[in-house]
């Protein structure tokens, strides 16, 4: 988990919101932006549909490695985590948990990813 | 995306600071207009103005007050909702995203001297033209339908808007034991569920309130195009003996004074006709030379979702001929990926050169049951095409807290493409 966390870091995925139009960072934006139309403009639901705006990148990648090994059971994110390659699934952790900058679920995956 | 070829991505990043983001353009913030407003054209427009933190010029040209939803849209012939909660303003992509909105129709493209002339005479000039005209229909197999009049008696419902509130008032119109009979075309056409959840609807309706009543789907394609197994279910528990499936049975006349219309191998008497006629991508589109070979979709490169006929010019949504399915969610990705290559066009730079898509759609087979397909799809450099990754299906089964996810996804889909 720390060693993926760092190389997320040095891919620079730390900071959705930032400017930065290289591919590699528009491809993550791109696809956080996809789970939208699901979980909400910016990861924040208005249903019952959990937000990921703020969510622990530990929680999120537990949760998509679970769906990822599980067998297909019928369910939506079954189906979408399947689909999905790791490395963009660690990208979206990062993304969703810095949403807020400033948040704990950021500074806690900051404080993962930047010490050993 | 193979590993080697993300991480030399994610390398040639981290030597682009920024900073760097500018968009060459002499006379002032670049422009794009946007011709349409419905899913992808209201999302590509609101995104372009996000993801260019302002630094983009985006005028949105849209004939309609305002957006009407089509997901969700058969629950008001069902009688579940209504059409105020389906219908939805553009205020805030105005107030909060600073697009222009105008209220108009596009006349003519220019797309030598990129220009687009409205309907009242004016010229708008752009850098990129972005057209998500939707789908127009095709009466032309339909002698007897070439009249409006006889369009408008036999209703497709198949935009969201005034022609959905009818419906709803010629099902309730309609007398017990009344046949209500819905055509679908051949695939493909917007939104492959919708016609069988559209039954599932009427019988809904018919059930409580004229039970010895029946819906007759005549289904232009061999069977049911998506969900099959789990539509056939919910027919035969929910509305025993109410919904009668015809399949290979194409629309091939009407007599509108009978009542009666023909298929490939019958004739039918019908109370009700929901005509969804076979479609093609809007006219704007195929009008001014975006069409493919056949003249009946749009091509694009779908990395960019340029056309290959017009520099400059990008089509988005249903109108494409991209082999997925014609859906809200898949209009919605495609606006996002189409977004992100405008900006780095823009800006000089390249665009994600492997785009990845989803779809999630769910179907109501009543007020409070649903179920759902899910898909991720990839552009395949390769090919050039779109393919589906691994993982994607269908529910088990019909669920309330199907239902549940299906509204909470409406909610949020709305308010990411207007909010």
């Amino acid at each position: 988990m720390r060693l993926f966390l760092i190389g997320l870091l040095g891919m620079g995925y730390l900071i959705p919101g930032a400017a930065s139009a290289d591919p590699a960072n528009s491809h993550i934006r791109t696809l956080a932006a996809s789970c939208a139309a699901c979980h909400g403009y910016e990861g924040k639901s208005r249903g019952e549909i959990p937000s990921l705006a703020g969510m622990s990148a530990e929680y999120f990648l537990d949760k998509m490695r679970q769906y990822r090994d599980m067998q297909d059971d019928g369910s939506v994110m079954n189906q979408h985590a399947k689909g999905l390659e790791w490395e963009e699934i660690a990208g979206l952790a990062g993304y969703f948990a810095c949403t807020a900058p400033e948040a704990a679920a950021c500074r806690e995956y900051r404080q993962q990813a930047g010490t050993q | 995306m193979k590993r080697r070829s993300f991480n030399k991505l994610a390398l040639a990043g981290l030597l682009l600071p920024a900073s760097l983001r500018s968009f060459a353009s002499s006379a002032g913030a670049p422009r794009v207009v946007v011709v349409g407003a419905g899913f992808a054209g209201a999302t590509v427009a609101k995104y372009l103005r996000v993801w260019s933190q302002g630094g983009i010029e985006v005028i949105l040209i849209e004939p309609g007050k305002s957006f009407v939803s089509c997901p969700a849209s058969n629950l008001v012939l069902g009688g579940s909702r209504q059409m105020q909660e389906i219908s939805h303003s553009y205020d805030q992509l105005v107030q909060r995203h600073g697009v222009q909105m105008r209220q108009a129709s596009v006349a003519g493209i220019d797309a030598h001297k990129r220009s687009i002339t409205l309907d009242d005479g004016s010229r708008i000039a752009y850098d990129k033209l972005v057209l998500a005209p939707g789908i127009s229909f095709d009466y032309s197999h339909l002698n007897a339908l070439a009249g409006t009049d006889l369009q408008q008696r036999f209703l497709h419902a198949w935009k969201a808007g005034q022609q959905t509130a009818a419906l709803r008032q010629q099902l309730q119109a309609m007398p017990d034991g009344g046949v209500f009979a819905i055509t679908v075309p051949a695939l493909p056409y917007r939104c492959p569920p919708g016609p069988y959840e559209r039954a599932c609807q009427a019988a809904y309706y018919l059930q409580r309130h004229k039970p010895r009543s029946k819906v007759l789907v005549l289904d232009a394609n061999p069977a049911i195009t998506s969900k099959r197994a789990l539509f056939e279910k919910a027919w035969s528990e929910l509305y025993p003996g109410l919904v009668e499936y015809h399949a290979s049975s194409e629309l091939k006349g009407i007599d509108p004074g009978k009542g009666t219309l023909e298929t490939t191998f019958e004739r039918v008497k019908f109370d009700v006709l929901n005509l969804i006629p076979p479609q093609t991508a809007g006219r704007l589109a195929l009008d001014n030379g975006f069409g493919n070979a056949d003249g009946r979709w749009c091509d694009v490169d779908y990395v960019t979702y340029e056309s290959p006929q017009a520099r400059h010019v990008h089509i988005l949504g249903d109108a494409l001929d991209s082999g997925l399915p014609k859906s809200a969610h898949i209009a919605t990705s495609e606006a996002k990926v189409c977004a992100s290559a405008i900006i780095a066009l823009l800006a000089g730079e390249e665009p994600d050169p492997a785009p990845v898509f989803a779809n999630t759609c769910y179907s109501y087979v009543s007020a409070d049951e649903a179920m759902h397909v899910a898909n991720v799809y990839r552009f395949d450099g390769k090919s050039r095409e779109m393919k589906p990754a691994p993982g994607g299906g269908v529910s088990q089964a019909r669920s309330a807290s199907e239902a549940r996810e299906a509204r909470s996804w409406a909610a949020n889909i709305w308010h990411d493409v207007l909010g």
